[in-house]
């Protein structure tokens, strides 16, 4: 609850701080805004289940787990903007004001109770994401970006909003709780059909947001139009938070018609797995590539909900902190290499900047080629844990199929997270030394470090979120 | 504990080799793998071969998905702890006469992939295993994409992501096995041996090993990356590849395969054996015709791997101890040969046979060492090809006579293209490339006599290494009968 009234204000403050004379004191003071957001959401830990706001709001561990990524997260993609600020035409305190003010709205996403805290999560997300993608105002493909995400988006609330009206009117609650309440007792002994139509819309509405297919159409286009580091903002946190929605809804009221969604959720997962990755081999551009690799991933975290079983939550905990990782640092590479050559005014972001990158730059190709690794699943990284997790939890609930589609399509996933590497280390190419932030390379490390460390001794991040 | 050692000692040499400069990393790291070798001989000389697994360490590493960190050293893993531990500060000597850049980062990748192939050979839990026969994928192939032949982008490639392909069913069988385990699962080597699935499951669970270790190994018909990779790399990654990497497959067969799913080998153990003798003669011929010498010696690896392999599926004592001799014998042999071929295109700057002639009359010493090695790969009695050729062509004729006689054919072919070989480059008139060929100086000496030495001592006694692992091999025939 805490990092909800801290970010709302802290969000306030930095449009305030716009008006300062010295622009350099506005990132310094959000990083910090955030560690004192950060340290706002531990406080409650193991404070057991809490419940705010007239019992609409649920704080327990798993929530304030998945805050802690957010903000861990959110706090390396500030760190990282840097480079982009430095563009005139930026409007730096507007930035971070409408990115704490989207983060609430992940927080709420997070730890909702009641329906409408969900509505209003995706809303307070989205449209400052909206505004976000559109930034970048003479880029004409970043207008093209925020109008398709905005009238998409929208539309997918509609959907949202409709199948929350359905459940109510099949359960005659808006609370979790209670929706559970009806789905074991009186659904169990006549089943309503509005509750799941109500379901369906519902979910459809979430898995938009997640970029899951056949809804998935928005993502390439808006991730590539959007700036770079809106993009990692929006394919790390909005996804974290997507997810931990889609977990607390279903596994909190709806596990008694498991057997009514199951298959419809697997079938999305399966058509997610093969269009993200099928389709990230076809592309040239790795901006591109990396917004079908968040569809793929998407695919194997819709596995873990799938089977809904034991495992699933320290699952999903896990391979939302790996892929996060491993994405803020591909996103941050891609920053600093595609500004060193433009392609009519607008920046290199195909895999041929990347050639010879290991010449001179030695550290960046190396944290890209962990990133890299990461995201392909190669052990010792932690990427390999989440999709091994994820398989546990699949055959925990007995079905194995889904992981032989899961390892044919990492596979394939493997060719196009390689492209990259080859470029940087096996192509030459002329990109010169480039000069990066002490704090940036601080970040980027900390970043490979942390993804080698728990792709060796995963049971670490397990214990810190236990 | 001494098992723990043995992984971390190559893992400490590597990251001291990444930290001295590029004048003393050879040393470093050369010191780093005979330190190894001496703690491979001190626990070889502690060894129990009646005493099961020992040198254990088991420690809590993923307590949620019950894998342990624990490894072990019985019999079979002795043998091939030896194997890697001798073999790498050779390998680590052969690069000495190279002049890579980046040597520091070069050397340690070498030890690093010495620590994960230590790791895959002892350990005794299942998922740790898995990783780290996918961890030993890492080194090698940065070492033939950074430093390897013009083709290597698209050859080590294709190496990678067919060998991953493998592993990956290898994984969804693991992971399924672990569920069968009872109670809270354990994912121990000797939780999965205990199970008791259906003829179905094991059929199943058969197909995602046998394609893992095939790939590996290779087996026809999923041999395609074996010889672009094997020549595109640098000479170093060649030998770790075929020397010590392509028994991993080896040893997956004997520890996972087969005491795990002996249902699963009753019904396609025969075909296993099929595709094996077939990559027997198929890789023979196909060597036959070979110009590139480093073409051939990837070829004649391809064929001696397929005799393995059906001596293994053959399920018998003979089978596994002649594997694992052979595993030994073939590891020196091939090491050798690779550094042979090595040296000569280093001072004659081509490996085609054609271009080749005559070097036997500038250089006698090297024409013996060559020669010796040679015959090792042909199976001369006496010789430490002809013991493993021996037990593995007999249980392979046990198991069937006509797939045995065909088998048998690796000893004429196998004489025919490294005959041809060896006359090609070494006699007839000396040819324009081999002008002012020098003889072998004191480093490569170094290499060579080691090899060389044991091609005899396993040659004419092999007992030394046949009693360590019998006991352990006749554990795992106890366990696929019951």
């Amino acid at each position: 609850m805490y990092p909800i009234v801290l970010l709302s204000i802290f969000g306030i403050a930095a449009l305030f701080l716009g008006f300062s004379k010295s622009k350099n004191i506005l990132l310094p003071m959000t990083l910090l805004f955030l560690a004192i957001s950060m340290v706002g959401n531990f406080y409650e830990w193991n404070k057991g289940p809490l419940l705010y706001f007239y019992d609409m709001f649920r704080v327990d561990n798993l929530t304030l787990a998945f805050n802690g990524i957010v903000l861990v997260s959110a706090f390396m993609i500030f760190a990282i903007s840097g480079g982009f600020l430095d563009n005139p035409d930026s409007e730096p305190a507007e930035y971070f004001g409408l990115m704490l003010f989207s983060l609430v709205g992940a927080i709420m996403m997070v730890g909702f109770e009641h329906l409408i805290i969900l509505f209003l999560g995706v809303e307070i997300l989205s449209v400052a994401l909206y505004v976000l993608t559109g930034s970048n105002k003479r880029n004409l493909r970043s207008n093209e970006a925020a109008l398709k995400y905005f009238l998409m988006g929208s539309f997918a609330t509609g959907f949202m909003l409709f199948g929350m009206a359905l459940i109510y009117g099949a359960t005659g609650s808006f609370n979790l709780s209670g929706i559970q309440g009806y789905v074991t007792t009186a659904h169990a002994a006549m089943p309503s059909y509005i509750l799941y139509a109500g379901l369906l819309l519902l979910l459809i509405g979430m898995l938009f947001k997640v970029s899951a297919a056949p809804f998935h159409f928005w993502t390439p286009d808006v991730y590539e139009g959007a700036p770079t580091l809106f993009t990692a903002f929006m394919s790390t946190i909005v996804k974290t938070a997507g997810f931990a929605a889609i977990y607390r809804l279903l596994n909190h009221s709806f596990t008694g018609i498991y057997s009514f969604w199951w298959i419809v959720i697997a079938a999305i997962a399966v058509l997610t797995l093969m269009v993200g990755n099928i389709g990230a081999t076809s592309q040239n551009s790795f901006k591109r590539m990396l917004a079908y690799s968040g569809i793929s991933h998407a695919g194997y975290l819709l596995i873990a909900i799938t089977a809904l079983s034991k495992p699933t939550e320290n699952a999903i905990v896990f391979y939302s902190m790996a892929y996060s990782l491993s994405t803020i640092c591909a996103f941050g590479i891609l920053m600093l290499v595609s500004k060193e050559k433009t392609i009519e005014g607008q920046p290199d972001e195909r895999y041929e900047a990347f050639n010879g990158l290991a010449k001179n730059n030695p550290l960046l190709a190396f944290v890209l080629t962990v990133s890299m690794l990461s995201l392909a699943g190669i052990p010792l990284t932690a990427g390999f844990w989440g999709k091994f997790f994820v398989f546990t939890s699949a055959a925990d609930r007995g079905i194995i199929w889904i992981t032989v589609v899961a390892v044919l399509m990492s596979t394939v996933g493997i060719y196009y997270y390689f492209r990259v590497i080859i470029s940087s280390y096996m192509r030459e190419g002329n990109l010169a030394k480039i000069r990066v932030a002490p704090f940036y390379q601080v970040i980027l490390l900390l970043a490979t470090f942390l993804t080698i460390l728990f792709g060796l001794v995963p049971s670490l991040f397990e214990g810190l979120v236990q | 504990m001494l098992t723990l050692l043995l992984i971390l000692l190559p893992i400490a040499a590597a990251v001291l080799t990444l930290a001295t400069g590029a004048r003393l990393a050879k040393q470093v790291a050369l010191i780093g793998g005979l330190a190894e070798l001496g703690l491979a001989v001190v626990v070889w000389a502690q060894f129990d071969p009646s005493g099961g697994s020992q040198f254990g360490f088991k420690y809590n590493w993923i307590a949620s998905a019950g894998i342990s960190f624990a490894a072990g050293i019985d019999g079979i893993s002795l043998i091939l702890v030896i194997l890697t531990t001798f073999l790498t500060p050779l390998i680590i000597l052969s690069a000495f006469g190279h002049d890579y850049k980046n040597s520091p980062t070069f050397y340690s990748l070498i030890l690093f992939m010495e620590a994960a192939l230590i790791g895959v050979f002892t350990s005794t839990d299942a998922f740790l295993f898995y990783l780290f026969f996918e961890a030993a994928l890492i080194p090698v192939y940065f070492l033939a994409a950074v430093w390897g032949g013009e083709n290597r982008a698209k050859v080590t490639f294709k190496f990678f992501i067919y060998t991953m392909f493998g592993s990956l069913f290898m994984l969804v069988a693991l992971v399924f096995l672990y569920y069968k385990t009872p109670g809270t699962h354990t994912s121990e080597l000797t939780a999965f041996y205990n199970l008791q699935l259906s003829a179905q499951a094991q059929g199943f669970i058969f197909w995602a090993f046998f394609i893992a270790f095939a790939i590996k190994m290779p087996l026809f018909p999923f041999h395609t990356w074996q010889p672009d990779t094997y020549t595109e790399s640098p000479t170093q990654a060649t030998m770790l590849l075929s020397g010590i990497m392509l028994k991993m497959g080896v040893y997956g067969l004997i520890r996972l395969l087969l005491p795990i799913v002996p249902l699963g080998v009753d019904a396609w153990g025969f075909l296993a054996v099929i595709l094996s003798v077939i990559g027997i003669i198929y890789g023979s011929i196909i060597a036959i015709q070979q110009r590139d010498m480093k073409r051939l010696i990837a070829y004649s690896s391809f064929a001696h791997v397929g005799l393995m392999s059906a001596g293994v599926f053959s399920s018998s004592a003979n089978g596994m101890q002649g594997a694992l001799v052979q595993m030994l014998a073939h590891g020196i042999n091939v090491v050798g040969l690779f550094y042979i071929v090595d040296l000569i295109y280093s001072r004659t700057k081509t490996r085609n046979l054609d271009q080749l002639g005559g070097i036997s009359q500038s250089s006698p010493q090297f024409s013996i060492y060559f020669m010796i090695l040679l015959l090792g790969s042909v199976a001369l009695p006496l010789t430490n090809g002809f013991v493993g050729e021996f037990l593995l062509l007999s249980s392979v004729f046990s198991y069937n006579s006509w797939l045995g006689a065909i088998a048998g054919l690796t000893i004429i072919l196998g004489s025919v293209y490294m005959l041809r070989l060896y006359q090609k480059s070494m006699f007839g008139p000396k040819s324009t490339w081999a002008e002012g060929f020098m003889d072998l100086t004191m480093s490569e000496r170094a290499v060579l006599l080691p090899l060389v030495i044991m091609v005899f001592w396993i040659g004419i006694y092999p007992n030394t290494f046949l009693k360590i692992s019998e006991p352990a091999v006749n554990q795992i025939l106890q366990i696929i009968t019951n």
